[in-house]
């Protein structure tokens, strides 16, 4: 008989192990979405319907976040900027931010409850419908059909609402700091173009949203895919794509900062 | 409409000259197979053969494993032992790809219908054609309106799923699972939930395809009367294994008290109503003192 203290380390063993084996079972999924992805791109139309529902739905949601962000940013960097006389770097604070750190981050966190939650459930209702059962028996398979398309569908939407939640967010910026507060228009603009660097600053912003994009998109098939097939099963998938995927795109940003602007 | 009379004369050539000859050697075989999910056995030791070009229905009581046996012909589950044998090759022994190919001959109406609920009724019968044939789409057309027609449902053709009741679904099942004239057919319940007419209708669509196609149907069936009618032997499923089988005019004529049951629908006898559970009175009385 174990002790209470016992019988708790083996329970945080337990939670540590079934975690381990769930991420060993999401890598075999990812190897064999890769394998079977020949149909998300022979047969593009799929692909494109599912960006339409993952990226275009996503769009109003993105676009309105990002004009906030870039207004609030606009107002708290003019803030801190002015103490220094720096106001005129406001440009230059603003749009960093956003490329760098805010676009990627809160774009893949919104997408991930956007866009992540939606496919998790849809494929676990699949499932729990025998619809995937239904394909398999036709000779068709559903990695290949379903989930390969929603996969690549989530890959190449992710970079490009990433991008179009700075551009609004650089314009919601621009509406506070220089309409609003008055901050010159010229320097507003020169100073971001002058300091905002190609490779370094915008190529490291893609490569962390195209990563968020492809651990969002794996976590939200996986869950769906795997889910109990029950009501109570879809719904704990879908809760846990939006909790893991937050998770895996914070922790992520970490060290793709830590790789990226350290220079390590 | 040229097309269309074309495909329906190509389906009835085989009948027209008859030289389809209804041999014995069986398509399927399940050979002492067992079967359990997790711990509970629900198939054990199993053994039937469904001949090439017949009509054969399993009957047995709910929950005894029919649907499970489909699954197992199917090679969506695989026999803890045994085997299971479709046209010479052992489905339990198949690599994936090997088992997509076998599938594509095989159609399956599911319990529960289980069509695809974003697409319309139409796109669910063209699914299969579209992904395995380079059919033209005026083609595909003729061949869906063809199948939703002999099912009742051709003016169906564009509502989607949760526009349909519960019987008009089965019967797109249905067309679904032959939209490509498989070799063999596995009805699970084609008949739940239709009314007396199409339940005729449809039992003799099943009966007439099989034929016109040279084709072998399973049908699940818990349709006595309409299975009699239209299949040409009959197993019974009890406990795991088969307890009872024969053509239809053996089993009504049988004095096997649970054919007996099963034919005439008694709550006594062999087939227990009932999942097994611990003694009823126990439990109402037990249960407030536990
Ligand atoms: N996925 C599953 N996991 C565990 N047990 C299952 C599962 N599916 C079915 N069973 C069990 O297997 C048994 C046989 O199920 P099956 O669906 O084959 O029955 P059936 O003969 O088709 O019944 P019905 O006529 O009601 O459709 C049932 O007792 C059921 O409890
Ligand atoms: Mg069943």
């Amino acid at each position: 008989m174990l002790d209470w203290g016992g019988r708790r380390i083996s329970a945080i063993g337990a939670v540590l192990v079934n975690a381990l084996m769930r991420a060993g079972f999401a890598a075999r999924f990812l190897l064999a979405i890769l394998l079977n992805s020949g149909t998300a791109f022979r047969r593009f139309g799929l692909t494109i319907r599912e960006i339409y529902f993952t990226g275009v739905l996503s769009l109003i949601i993105i676009l309105v976040s990002g004009l906030f962000v870039g207004m609030v940013l606009g107002l708290q960097g003019y803030d801190t900027l002015q103490r220094f006389g720096a106001s005129e770097a406001l440009g230059v604070l603003v749009s960093l931010s956003l490329v760098r750190e805010l676009g990627p981050v809160v774009g893949g966190l919104l997408f991930a409850s956007r866009a992540g939650s939606a496919i998790t459930a849809e494929i676990g209702l699949m499932k729990a419908t025998e619809q995937l059962s239904a394909m398999e028996m036709m000779a068709v398979n559903p990695i290949a059909r379903v989930v390969g398309p929603r996969f690549w569908a989530g890959v190449i939407s992710m970079p490009l609402l990433a991008a179009m939640f700075s551009a609004m967010g650089v314009l919601g910026g621009y509406v506070v700091g220089v309409l609003l507060i008055g901050v010159d228009s010229g320097s507003f603009w020169s100073q971001m173009q002058a300091s905002v660097d190609f490779a370094n600053d915008i190529m490291n912003g893609v490569i962390k949203s195209i990563v968020f994009g492809i651990a969002v998109s794996l976590i939200a098939v996986f869950e769906g895919y795997d889910a109990d097939p029950t009501a109570e099963g879809v719904s704990g998938a879908t809760t846990r794509t939006v909790v893991t995927s937050s998770l895996a795109i914070l922790g992520l940003d970490f060290i793709l900062t830590a790789f990226m602007f350290r220079g390590l | 409409m040229g097309c269309f009379k074309i495909v329906v004369l190509a389906q009835r050539l085989p009948t027209l000259f008859s030289f389809r000859t209804v041999s014995s050697d069986p398509l399927v075989e399940i050979d002492n197979v067992t079967f359990a999910y997790d711990q509970r056995t629900i198939l054990n030791g199993i053994n039937l053969s469904i001949p090439k070009g017949k009509v054969v229905a399993i009957m047995g009581g709910s929950g005894c494993g029919k649907t499970t046996l489909l699954r197992l012909i199917g090679g969506q589950v695989r026999p803890s032992k045994g085997a299971v044998r479709v046209a010479g090759q052992v489905v339990n022994e198949l690599k994936q790809d090997e088992l997509y190919a076998l599938r594509r001959k095989m159609g399956m109406l599911f319990q529960f219908g289980a069509l695809f609920t974003d697409m319309s009724v139409f796109d669910n019968v063209a699914f299969q054609m579209r992904e395995h044939t380079d059919l033209p789409e005026s083609m595909i057309r003729d061949l869906v309106l063809m199948k939703l027609h002999a099912v009742g449902l051709r003016g169906a053709a564009h509502l989607l799923p949760s526009e349909l009741s519960g019987g008009m679904a089965r019967r797109v099942a249905l067309a679904r699972a032959i939209a490509l004239d498989p070799m063999l057919m596995m009805y699970d319940e084609p008949f739940a939930g239709l009314d007396p007419i199409s339940l005729g209708v449809i039992g003799q669509l099943i009966r007439r395809l099989n034929d016109a196609l040279g084709a072998t149907s399973i049908v699940v069936t818990h349709d006595v009367m309409e299975s009699l009618a239209i299949v040409d032997y009959v197993y019974f499923v009890s406990a795991g294994s088969i307890v009872a089988e024969g053509t239809p005019e053996q089993i009504r004529a049988s004095e096997m008290p649970f054919v007996h049951q099963f034919v005439k629908g008694e709550p006594d006898g062999p087939v227990p109503f009932h999942y097994p559970a611990p003694d009823y009175r126990d439990a109402l009385v037990g249960g407030r003192n536990a």
